[in-house]
């Protein structure tokens, strides 16, 4: 299990997220929403790591990871698919999920072997390029793969980590129509095992409605709703967090 | 199976182009037989040069072109591999024993001294990390003259190498007219290690190591998000080139049996060992190559090919002014503008980019 405790970071005086403190259980898919700078992201980025909290706790079952830098956390099992693609530009779509394969194999630190004679890691990097649809991309230079294709690259080295923790942060965003099932039915999958912790920030109403075994509104940093997914986006506090933050900006 | 073995060698890092692969052939197969082919002490002495250089700049391209590193510290390693060997020469007299001591010594230095510049300071962003780097190599040279003692400060240090190095020690009579003794001993102990060395960096460039290396060149955050500590890479990194460049060093001590200041610790050669990465073509090893052979061709042969143009043109004014030995620098420096501008990615990614 993953939770937060009061979790909290301050940008100067402005706490960007304040005071969170949630608890995701195996097995379940908790998205996160709220309007844009509500915080989400910077709550993501708190749990895998890229920032460090400015006080407050994140534990993985039971155990206090918050000291913990962002490459530790991903071999605790903590695994993270980025909003703005994140990729190593100029390898091939291949090597960026070999790489991701390699964490898990530990052969990092091998400096001796011709790293294409390990055909098992490509063989296993392969097969996610396959579950995303981009088997026939394979050789493509990262960077110059269409954005749609770079998002389901993105998720195919969240694939290829094996995480126990799948933090997803907008995947879909600035898919066009038609690739969007193509993901949803990836995260699907990954529920449907039902051993895994799976984290979901996504705009898309009508997705996080269908996929989401529980839902969590940031507001101003701050948790200000926790609950199904039916109570929560009918609630007047989600409501006015939305409205309201449009009419206040 | 001549392809398997080849691909073993190259650790699966093929030319990929055949004028490369033509060029690196001729490299190899030149500088084997230079010896016979050029005979004399200069050209004997160019080709060392060669290899040596070739090492040096290999292992620069570790940091720079795979890691992406930006180090201004690299003669340093090269020079304690140098000293290593020489004081241990001066200090124990001229055997076998003194190298391997001094091979030992400098080895350990360099890595040690690698590893706590990498940990102390590769968490910082690249231009700091440069900074840091230079100040450190700058501190070192200095330390190196005034210890004057110990490493014979400017004038360096002078020294006997081991008898089967030298010229007067035989081992046969001659062949094809070049005399069999210890100059042309030493010069195929520089080859060989040379070659060994260049397929040992290819080969950790081309390992799971080394892909780690390339992800952290392309996107170190990322890297580091999938579970790579980018310090610990960086710094082994730091530390097999700061040995490789160290192991440069111990070849040209032993080479030339004279180590001082301007021909391992200036700063002129740590610019030249950037421009030989840079033109070859940064993150390719042949590139680094390729960079080596002309360089020092160039510092020792354009001043001649100059003198000939100068008497070409001698009744031409401005013209025979343009061509006089002397502005060698000048038209080195023209090269390299051209070199940089019309091959951005270096030669041999120009070369692989030929269709």
């Amino acid at each position: 299990m993953l939770a937060t405790k009061d979790l909290t970071i301050r940008f100067g005086g402005h706490a960007a997220v304040d005071g969170v403190s949630c608890a995701f259980e195996k097995g379940t898919l908790t998205s996160i929403v709220g309007p844009n700078g509500a915080g989400k992201t910077t709550y993501f980025n708190l749990i895998s790591g890229q920032l460090p909290a400015t006080s407050g706790t994140v534990t993985l079952d039971g155990r206090d990871i918050t000291g913990l830098g962002a490459s530790r956390r991903a071999h605790l099992g903590l695994g993270r698919a980025f909003q703005l693609t994140n990729l190593f530009p100029n390898l091939s779509a291949l090597e960026n999920v070999r790489l991701a394969v390699q964490v898990k194999s530990g052969k990092g630190l091998d400096l001796f072997s011709r790293a294409l004679s390990h055909r098992e890691l490509i063989d296993r990097a392969r097969e996610h390029l396959v579950a995303v649809s981009l088997a026939d991309r394979a050789d493509a230079v990262a960077a110059t793969l269409p954005h749609g294709d770079q998002r389901k690259l993105e998720v195919a080295i969240l694939l290829a980590l094996e995480p126990e923790v799948f933090m997803f942060d907008e995947p879909t965003a600035g898919m066009s129509i038609d690739e969007v099932p193509t993901v949803l039915d990836i995260i699907a999958a990954i529920k449907k095992r039902g051993d895994k912790t799976i984290l979901l920030v996504e705009h898309k109403m009508d997705v996080v409605r269908s996929l989401s075994d529980r839902i969590v509104v940031l507001h101003q940093g701050k948790l200000v709703a926790d609950g199904k997914p039916a109570e929560v986006i009918n609630s007047d506090i989600v409501r006015e967090a939305y409205l309201g933050g449009a009419v206040d900006a | 199976m001549v392809k398997q073995a080849l691909r073993a060698i190259l650790s699966d890092d093929l030319p990929r182009s055949r004028w490369l692969a033509v060029v690196l052939v001729a490299i190899l197969v030149g500088l084997a037989v230079a010896p016979f082919l050029f005979p004399g002490a200069k050209s004997l002495n160019v080709a060392a040069k060669i290899c040596v250089f070739i090492v040096l700049a290999a292992s620069f391209d570790l940091l720079l072109g795979y890691t992406g590193i930006v180090s201004f510290a690299h003669t340093m390693f090269f020079g304690i591999g140098a000293y290593g060997v020489a004081i241990a020469l001066t200090r124990m007299g001229a055997s076998w024993a003194a190298v391997a001591v001094g091979v030992v010594a400098g080895l350990a230095v360099a890595i040690v001294l690698a590893a706590v510049i990498g940990l102390f300071s590769l968490r910082v962003r690249t231009i700091f990390f440069a900074m840091i780097t230079l100040a450190v190599a700058s501190a070192f040279a200095i330390l190196a003259s005034q210890l004057s003692d110990l490493t014979g400060g400017e004038d360096g240090l002078n020294y006997r190498l081991p008898a089967e190095l030298r010229a007067p020690f035989s081992f046969g009579d001659t062949l094809f007219g070049v005399r069999l003794n210890g100059r042309l001993l030493d010069y195929y102990l520089v080859y060989l290690a040379s070659v060994v060395l260049v397929l040992a960096l290819l080969r950790i460039v081309n390992s799971p190591f080394g892909s780690v290396l390339m992800a952290i060149r392309e996107n170190p955050f990322r890297a580091e998000a999938i579970g790579y500590r980018t310090v610990v890479y960086r710094t082994i990194a730091s530390c097999i080139a700061a040995a490789a460049a160290a192991l440069a060093g111990v070849l040209l001590a032993l080479w030339s049996s004279q180590t001082n200041p301007d021909t391992t610790l200036s700063f002129d050669i740590m610019v030249d060992i950037l421009l030989m990465v840079v033109i070859g073509g940064m993150g390719t090893m042949y590139g680094a190559v390729l960079g080596a052979v002309l360089l020092v061709f160039a510092q020792n042969y354009l001043q001649d090919l100059l003198a000939i143009a100068h008497k070409a043109l001698a009744g031409v004014p401005l013209l025979a002014n343009f061509f006089h030995p002397d502005r060698w620098l000048l038209w080195l420096g023209v090269a390299f503008i051209l070199c940089v501008y019309f091959f951005p990615s270096g030669i041999v990614g120009r070369l692989r980019n030929r269709r």
